[in-house]
């Protein structure tokens, strides 16, 4: 047993254990909490098979910005735990039977299968970076996509910012398609008049001050 | 030594775990949403494991638009809910019937 078997199990334990703290715990926040430990642990995993970037990328982007929005929403409604938990116990069983069922069949398939167990993992160099080979590849070959999802995040944030946008009644703001239809004629009025002499006119007023 | 096997079996266990969690928690909107997660994360575990026992980087590409997906989900979901919060003043599943479903 080395050393890489031992952190496999532990934090394969770590994430199971979260895992099913998640799904049975009776409180959203402590679920939200627990999530984050299954996420955390499952990044040691993925650092384990040398995906270094998505196992940073998967902390920072969802532990970072993913549970504190759920954190944030969780802790801003008014949640009426008891009535939440009705109907708890009459679902427990057929969910645990259809998922036991589900990960009975999974499991037979591909801890006896000899297609995935005989493989042995490739070994990189030492100086090999998982971050600038994923880099390389997502500027070059799969640029397209790259372009695509970032249209998709913005996406995203319009329809989150629209959603729950709320117009005040009260609220002032810049009517833009006005500004921009406005005419000089509407703002700026032209009047005829004699010309002064403004020159004459202010000598007279400096005197009069120095008087 | 673990195989590729050990990863896709823990990825499957997970995804279950997910699966019964959408049964489990079908009356909180949000729990059932983390739920999602879970499955989300057990079938990235799978696309990472696949990609360095092939030593193909293809499949961490796919995990990394899979993440930024579910980011994009998660923000709507959760804006969603905020709104139907807003109109129902609930999470509860069983209240919001408008759609007769």
């Amino acid at each position: 047993m080395n050393f890489e078997t031992i952190v496999f199990y532990v934090f394969a334990a770590l994430t199971v254990f979260a895992a099913l703290r998640v799904i049975t715990s009776r409180n959203p926040v402590h679920a939200a909490l627990f999530l984050v430990l299954a996420f955390c642990s499952m990044a040691g995993i993925w650092m384990l098979l040398e995906a270094e970037f998505l196992a940073i990328t998967l902390v920072l982007v969802y532990v970072g910005a993913v549970m504190v929005l759920f954190l944030f929403v969780v802790m801003m409604l008014d949640i009426n735990l008891v009535q939440l938990r009705e109907g708890f116990w009459r679902w427990l069983l057929f969910g645990a039977a259809l998922a036991g069922l589900m990960a009975f069949e999974m499991i037979w398939v591909l801890g006896s299968s000899r297609i995935f167990a005989g493989r042995i993992a490739i070994k990189h160099a030492a100086d090999y970076s998982n971050t600038k080979e994923l880099g390389r590849l997502m500027y070059t070959d799969y640029v397209y996509p790259f372009e695509i999802a970032a249209v998709i995040l913005l996406l995203a944030m319009v329809a989150a910012i629209a959603l729950t946008f709320r117009r005040r009644k009260d609220a002032k703001s810049q009517a833009v398609a006005k500004q921009v239809a406005v005419r000089k004629a509407d703002r700026l009025r032209l009047i005829k008049m004699p010309a002064e002499n403004r020159a004459r006119q202010g000598l007279d007023s400096t005197e009069e001050v120095a008087r | 030594m673990i195989v590729l096997s050990d990863f896709l079996i823990l990825g499957a266990v997970i995804f279950s775990m997910g699966v019964a969690g959408i049964l489990f928690q079908r009356k909180n909107i949000i729990n059932v949403l983390m739920a999602i997660e879970l499955m989300l994360l057990a079938v990235n575990t799978n696309f990472v494991a696949f990609s360095h026992y092939r030593g193909d980087p293809a499949g961490q590409i796919f995990v990394f638009f899979i993440l930024m997906v579910a980011a994009a989900e998660a923000a709507i979901g959760l804006a969603i809910v905020v709104l139907l919060f807003r109109s129902r003043r609930t999470i509860e599943t069983a209240d919001w019937n408008e759609l007769k479903g």
